[in-house]
């Protein structure tokens, strides 16, 4: 079983902020989808037969978990605030928590893997890594797809490779993306220009939290669209060939904001750490968008005595239901912009801005 | 089989295809023997693309791409086309009809992907602009499905590296594929096309 109470005051090893280029690159993810080969897929199906390929799965899924794994946990019990819990932390998908039926998810070790049984296809598998981290997330995954096709036998065939419920997904069923911070290009609206280069590559790019186009403080996360014709190795090759762009861009554009503006970016970075150190109540957006901030100004040195994970945490920590269940009751939105407030007031307290600039 | 090793300058040699300047000049070595194959940028794409094994210039190139690999799987599977008229085909597997599947967007079983197989050909292809996998296979896969896979994968890098003008790594890839081929080959097949 799942230990919530746990979970709720730690925070997994992908937000740890170390890794290779993560003054830019948050984490790493890749993700598998595999189906038994012969069940109809669960968006398709009754109770029943999702329950079955719950039954067929659990023990594999739960076999391949590496030592020091959180555990299996069945997801259709739970209440609507741990389910949510779980998408905030990104172990379970939105699609996961909303889905019908008999369904569960392997949580492994500090949160890096999770293995979730009846979401959109009967096994999607993810690893996350903080930063730049490709190879190790291929690497970790492989493995455990390998382990797990020694006990099923997955649906497959020569021409279209694994089989998946969308045929988006179908051939690997890769999924290869990295969560990158790009505040500066979005500040000099630069962004644009990294929307269309990743379009031309086939590539997707979305935002972190938000619906839709506008990315919420600032966190774009980039991924492959294709899944057919290519070879993991091929798709991952690609993205590791753009994302240096990307970094490189973004750092650039940091580095000229400092050169031109930079007291007017100090003022900035320093009123988004006032502003979090004094408000009494405060919304998610706001929140995002503050963080942000505050983040570039760390990264820039413009600000010292806050470490990037203490921030990386706080975007998770500040959701609706990690809120409450930090507090232990259940919120209204007021409520919960005061809690919010109070909670980052707290992790922020002992700071000391640095000297006067210049 | 050969190794080819490229060099590239504008010596005043004449492509051996056609008649303007050559500046790629590919080192075949056959059977111990080498040959200087002169090129212009032109009809270097086009050698390079062919992967014939052993080919020289002058016996190969009547043809404009590589081979395409799907061609006869195609025309194999043209004559299930017929059906295309009849009202609503169904999944065997799981009652669906393609229909239902364009509206939800998603497949009821895996056995949907042979039962609407032409109709998910062109949507993959305009989806993923490719319709063959060659990526990872099942352990029990067979060594000549995962060198038919091989060779796929290699002949679309060898096409995206022409396309990149990168000559250099196709001519490394090109040897490749030809290894491959000796080998199905050798082992008694015939190469996947
Ligand atoms: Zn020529
Ligand atoms: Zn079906």
């Amino acid at each position: 079983m799942l230990d919530f109470e746990a979970l709720t005051k730690s925070s997994g090893e992908w937000l740890k902020g170390v890794g290779p280029e993560s003054d830019v690159v948050v984490s790493s993810r890749i993700r598998l989808a595999r189906n038994l080969d012969r069940f109809p897929f669960p968006p398709q199906t009754s109770d029943a037969i999702r329950g079955e390929v719950e039954a067929v799965l659990r023990g594999p899924v739960v076999e391949v978990l590496p030592p020091g794994s959180m555990g299996y946990v069945r997801v259709d019990p739970l209440e609507t605030l741990d389910r949510q819990f779980l998408v905030e932390r990104q172990l379970i998908s939105r699609e996961h928590s909303e889905a019908k039926g008999p369904r569960g998810a392997g949580i492994g070790p500090q949160e890096s893997m999770s293995l979730m049984v009846n979401e959109e296809d009967h096994l999607r598998m993810q690893v996350l890594r903080s930063g730049l981290a490709l190879d190790e997330c291929w690497q970790e995954i492989n493995r455990i797809d390998d382990e797990l096709q020694q006990q099923v036998n997955f649906a497959f065939n020569e021409e279209f490779g694994y089989l998946t419920s969308c045929p988006t997904n179908v051939g690997t069923g890769m999924r290869v993306s990295v969560m990158l911070h790009l505040p500066a290009l979005v500040m000099t609206k630069e962004i644009q220009k990294v929307f269309q280069s990743m379009h031309k590559m086939s590539l997707a790019v979305r935002g972190l939290y938000g619906e839709g186009s506008q990315a919420m403080g600032d966190f774009y996360q980039i991924s492959n669209q294709m899944t057919l014709g290519k070879s993991e190795q091929q798709i991952i090759k690609s993205m590791q060939q753009v994302i240096p762009d990307v970094l490189e861009y973004e750092r650039r554009t940091r580095r000229e904001m400092v050169k031109d503006n930079r007291s007017k970016l100090h003022d900035k970075v320093s009123r988004a750490l006032g502003i979090l150190q004094s408000a009494r109540t405060i919304t998610s957006e706001e929140t995002m968008h503050l963080l942000s901030s505050l983040r570039l100004g760390i990264n820039l040195g413009l600000i010292d005595g806050i470490e990037i994970p203490t921030i990386n945490e706080l975007f998770i920590h500040t959701q609706p239901a990690h809120l409450q269940k930090l507090s232990g009751t259940p919120m209204e939105s007021s409520d919960r912009n005061a809690a919010r407030a109070s909670h980052i007031r707290l992790r922020l307290a002992p700071v000391e801005p640095t000297s006067e600039g210049e | 089989m050969s190794r080819a090793r490229l060099t590239r300058d504008d010596t005043m040699k004449k492509c051996m295809r056609c008649t303007k300047p050559a500046t790629l000049h590919i080192t075949e070595i056959q059977l111990g023997q080498a040959q200087v194959v002169h090129l212009c940028e032109t009809c270097a794409q086009k050698y390079l693309s062919s992967t014939e094994v052993g080919g020289m210039p002058s016996m190969q190139m009547e043809d404009d791409e590589a081979v395409s690999e799907s061609e006869a799987e195609g025309v194999a599977l043209a004559a299930e086309e017929v059906e295309e008229d009849s009202p609503e085909v169904s999944c065997g597997g799981c009652g669906i009809t393609f229909k239902q599947f364009r509206s939800v967007g998603r497949l009821g079983c895996p056995q949907c992907y042979t039962s609407f197989h032409d109709d998910l050909q062109s949507l993959l292809e305009s989806i993923h602009q490719d319709t063959q996998h060659v990526g990872k296979c099942p352990p029990q896969t067979s060594a000549n499905t995962l060198r038919h896979h091989e060779l796929m994968r290699l002949r679309s890098e060898l096409k995206a590296s022409i396309e990149r003008e990168n000559y250099e790594e196709a001519a490394r890839i090109r040897d490749q594929i030809q290894v491959i081929e000796a080998q199905a080959a050798s082992s008694g097949e015939s190469p996947a096309e």
